[in-house]
């Protein structure tokens, strides 16, 4: 389970390690149940535990900018490593708005 | 003199090849097996990053798409060129591709469903100089990774 807090009706979900095909189901699985048990207006997923990423941390954040699009929130992602960028930019998830600078309050983590 | 520089430029300087099945834990063992391969060549933490990328998506094709619900081998040989050259060979036994064109468009995937976002070539073609499909419907398919680590200054 990654680490989460809610903070009002935000949701912070700490993403860590190597994002790929293999690892992608259990962080989906994880955050969906997150989602489900905590029903924020926006999930913010924070990158900056993330060592590796390949196109499956696309799919991954497509998928919930799908989901919570559907309960009417939305996603942003915040502090992302330099290393994740190129593919980030490559992605064409910026064409939906969803990157923002970390934001600092609401730090009490589960 | 033409011939004689082609032949110098496909000149190996070294070469690895490594075979195992196509599960997705192995994902993770085939980019850092590649990675610590080409590190002899002491590239950028960024040109590393990049090799990781392209290898990573190459194989999850392998096992998301050439053998599906089945296991079969991956295989990948690294060959160190000179001029710092990397070609990377990631071969299977799987089903192939019917359209190579189609299949390297952007966003297009069979697989949205498992949430694939259709990415793959693309980050392949955008993390590497060259990439080079081929295919057999039935048989399997080579995918090869061509990329130029640049040179250190002061290296010997």
């Amino acid at each position: 389970m990654p680490k989460s807090v809610m903070c009002g009706n935000e949701l912070t979900v700490y993403l860590s390690g190597d994002i790929d095909h293999h690892s992608a189901r259990k962080i989906r699985e994880a955050t969906d149940a997150l989602i489900q048990q905590n029903q924020p207006s926006v999930l913010k997923l924070n990158f900056g535990g993330v060592n590796f990423m390949d196109s499956s941390g696309i799919g991954l954040i497509m998928g919930r900018y799908r989901m919570m699009l559907l309960y009417g929130g939305s996603v942003k992602v915040v502090n992302v490593p330099e290393n994740l960028r190129r593919i980030m930019e490559l992605s064409g998830l910026s064409g939906l708005n969803v990157f923002e600078r970390s934001g600092e309050f609401c730090e009490s983590v589960k | 003199m033409f011939l004689k520089e082609v032949v110098n430029f496909v000149k190996v300087l070294n070469e690895m090849t490594v075979t195992f099945e196509s599960r997705s834990s192995n994902e993770a063992f085939a980019r850092s097996a590649v990675a610590a391969f080409v590190a002899q060549l002491d590239p950028t933490i960024g040109e590393l990053n990049d090799i990781r990328t392209a290898v990573s998506e190459a194989v999850t094709n392998c096992v998301v798409h050439a053998y599906k619900e089945s296991i079969g081998k991956i295989s990948i040989n690294v060959r160190i060129l000179s001029d710092n050259i990397v070609c990377i060979r990631i071969r299977d036994k799987g089903c192939g591709i019917e359209d190579i064109d189609k299949a390297m468009e952007p966003l297009f995937t069979t697989a949205p469903e498992a949430e694939r976002a259709g990415l793959g070539f693309a980050v392949m073609q955008s993390f590497c100089d060259i990439v080079k499909v081929r295919s057999n419907v039935g048989s399997g398919t080579t995918v090869t990774l061509n990329k130029r680590i640049s040179p250190r200054v002061g290296n010997g």
